[in-house]
């Protein structure tokens, strides 16, 4: 795909609520290469925790809501491979047989992941010479499997200068959230997230950095639970800090 | 029911010994896998054939039924079609007590799990000898198998050492893993020369040409479908293929998936009983197909892809809950990402529902699967039928997971996010009190921190910073 003139940026609910400044430096960063970045004060949240609930005729309904904030023909960069992924991969069969199913094709077939629209669409190769940092990736089960995008990410941290990237053991291996799996199954989801972070402390790096939010907050909250670990953030937030400090 | 599984979860998450040992087994059986695949191209290609093989063989399952039936009586094994479970064992029973078998020998059987055969036949007064070695330690322990392809893998070799010291008493204690099988062999021995009828599972059924392939590594199976006269083999319906030739690419797929070897030290092709002029084999050999809900599930479409399994276990080696909960607490004959989808439709959604929630749908069973079962899709649809939502399926206990409260949080969650008004409000009000309601959120901040509500949102920083929307 060539480098479109303009994106709709879709910021997502955990986002939205939580975790603005991820989303903010995910525009800018967009804006600096060039792309007018449209952001639709329609839009709410994709519709995934009811959706793998198996609540799917409310998960339509908000679904719905998205097909008409994000009308034009244009790509939606999405800061998360999990909503992404919901777009991509779940909304042609949320809405088949119903009047929306071709909206939701054509939505399906213009949505990126953020990390994925900076490195395969726009070639982004950041000047952000900072100083030495060592960081771990997770990448979300989504990014690495639902979407196949999680070189994306890793791509994009090599191409900032003077960071390493450090591999946790059981790197591919899901945090333990799952969206409301974490609040279904409790005890589940904190062992995994204890294992996860664990194998994360063990690198040594004083960052850890993600496309996801929904895992940063599980592993983050674990993290802060237990009183030590690494700074966690956005991969849009490294990215960007970077540039921003360097120019 | 809730609550017997929340505690089985709890149980399962405070045995540290346990969850070391399979931490270890999986992490092997995982590595294994991999290096059996070091072509990815050959591994897609492979995967694209075998989900052909079995996806055209449940097409038609019917039809290759009736070849499978007419070749198999033809070759002179003797076939039984069960519905249910009950009959199976029945069937089972009647044919030991016309020979008047006192004892039975088994290979590894999931199916004979599925029909709580030892059980039913020990209450008869015939002795069941399983002849795995997997199989017997979980028996000498009075265990159920803990992973469908090693029953014994929670186990670490000084466990093993105990059990075999409590139930042999007369024995020499030993932790050895050579002097351990070597004590099981002999004891095996003993009862393979004694046996008048042997039992096996199938792992592929050919219906051209009437064949039972079996795959084993201890060559326990081959004595169970040769030294006995009577040779019993039960399957579910849906192990049928087509033709011969497509057993090797199903057989490779198997082997390296399950155990990462390139084939198994034993194959098994039992085409007939002994003919006049052979000098072994059993004189009988009876087929018994079991259906137990599989004819309804290859009824819908996209549930159907629950049957093209053709059980490596490897979805149980790569599944992140599997591996820290174990084959017990889920509380079913399959276990694992499979049994989450298999065992809702068998037993229905409200004895097994509990299972399609103990996913965090992380994806890591559908990477691998060789026939590429769609599971966490699967789970998905089941999730939506548990509460009702789906459709006018035949999934039995449809709708059993509908909880009021439940269903009320989710219209509510639907009426607030349907309109970008009433979502501005919620945000608004939530950023204001700066945490979530902390009665919803109470099972997430029991170990971990709970996050804080940013005191501005992306709506009104992206206002701010000039990204509108147009």
């Amino acid at each position: 795909m060539r480098k479109p003139d303009a994106v709709y940026f879709f910021g997502t609910c955990l986002i939205d609520l939580l975790y603005p400044q991820a989303g903010l430096s995910a525009m800018r960063l967009l804006a600096r290469a060039g792309i007018r970045v449209r952001y639709p004060q329609g839009q709410t949240c994709c519709g995934q925790p009811a959706y793998n609930s198996g609540y799917r005729d409310q998960a339509r309904v908000v679904a719905a809501a998205q097909l008409d904030a994000l009308p034009a023909d244009i790509p939606v960069v999405v800061p998360s491979a999990s909503c992404a992924g919901m777009f991509r991969v779940h909304y042609p069969r949320l809405f088949a047989g119903t009047p929306d199913e071709a909206r939701a094709q054509a939505l399906a077939g213009r949505v990126y992941e953020f990390t994925e629209f900076l490195v395969r669409v726009l070639d982004l190769r950041p000047v952000a010479p900072g100083p030495p940092l060592a960081v771990v990736l997770h990448n979300s089960c989504s990014a690495h499997r639902e979407l196949g995008v999680a070189d994306a990410a890793r791509e994009l941290l090599d191409r900032l200068a003077n960071v390493r990237v450090l591999e946790p053991d059981h790197a591919d291996e899901c945090c333990g959230f799952g969206g409301t799996f974490a609040v279904k199954e409790p005890q589940l989801s904190a062992a995994m997230a204890a294992d996860k972070t664990a194998a994360v402390a063990a690198t040594g790096a004083p960052l850890l950095v993600g496309q996801d939010c929904g895992c940063l907050m599980n592993l983050e909250g674990t993290f802060r639970r237990r009183g030590s670990g690494p700074q966690v953030k956005h991969i849009a937030e490294l990215v960007w800090e970077r540039v921003v400090v360097n120019i | 029911m809730a609550a017997e599984w929340r505690t089985r979860v709890a149980d399962a998450l405070a045995n540290q010994r346990t969850r070391a040992n399979i931490g270890r087994a999986l992490d092997g059986l995982v590595a294994k896998r991999r290096a059996a695949f070091p072509d990815r191209d050959e591994l897609e290609r492979l995967r694209d054939q075998g989900q052909a093989i079995r996806t055209q063989a449940l097409a038609c399952l019917p039809d290759l039924l009736a070849a499978l039936e007419r070749n198999c009586t033809a070759n002179g094994i003797r076939v039984h079609w069960a519905e249910t479970c009950d009959q199976a064992n029945r069937r089972i029973s009647d044919i030991l007590h016309r020979h008047e078998a006192r004892m039975l020998i088994k290979g590894k059987s999931m199916v004979s799990e599925e029909l709580g055969l030892n059980a039913f036949l020990e209450a008869q007064g015939i002795e069941v000898v399983e002849t795995d070695l997997g199989e017997l330690i979980v028996q000498l322990a009075e265990e159920r198998p803990f992973h469908i392809l090693a029953p014994a893998i929670h186990k670490d070799r000084r466990q093993i050492a105990e059990l075999f010291k409590a139930r042999f008493p007369e024995l020499p204690y030993s932790e050895d893993a050579e002097a351990l099988t070597a004590t099981a062999r002999r004891l095996l021995r003993e009862k393979f020369r004694g046996a008048v009828a042997g039992l096996t599972g199938v792992n592929f059924a050919v219906a051209e040409t009437g064949t039972l392939a079996l795959v084993e590594n201890e060559g326990n199976g081959r004595m169970c479908t040769t030294v006995p006269k009577v040779h019993i083999a039960v399957t579910g319906i849906e192990k049928v293929i087509a033709r011969l030739d497509q057993l090797p690419t199903l057989l490779t797929l198997l082997t390296r998936s399950a155990t990462g070897q390139p084939i198994t030290t034993y194959v098994n092709l039992v085409g007939a009983p002994r003919r006049t002029g052979e000098l072994d084999g059993p004189q009988e050999v009876h087929l018994i197909l079991l259906d137990n809900g599989r004819s309804r599930i290859c009824a819908d479409p996209e549930l159907r892809t629950t049957l093209r399994c053709i059980r490596c276990g490897a979805c149980l080696n790569h599944c992140p809950v599997y591996v820290r909960l174990g084959g017990h607490a889920y509380g079913t004959v399959y276990p694992g990402p499979i049994g989450g989808i298999l065992e809702p439709q068998l037993q229905g959604l409200a004895a097994a529902g509990s299972l399609v929630d103990a996913s965090s749908l992380c994806g890591a069973c559908d990477e691998i699967c060789p026939v590429r079962i769609p599971i966490p899709r699967l789970l998905n649809r089941l999730r939506a039928e548990g509460v009702g939502a789906g459709s006018d399926s035949q999934v039995p206990g449809r709708g059993s997971r509908r909880d009021p409260r439940q269903t009320a949080i989710w219209r509510l969650w639907a009426w607030l996010h349907a309109d970008p008004g009433r979502y501005r409000l919620l945000s608004s009000l939530l950023s204001r009190t700066g945490t979530l309601i902390p009665r919803l959120i109470r099972p997430w901040t029991k170990s971990r921190r709970p996050p804080r509500l940013a005191p501005k949102g992306l709506h009104r920083l992206a206002r701010e910073a000039g990204f509108t929307d147009d």
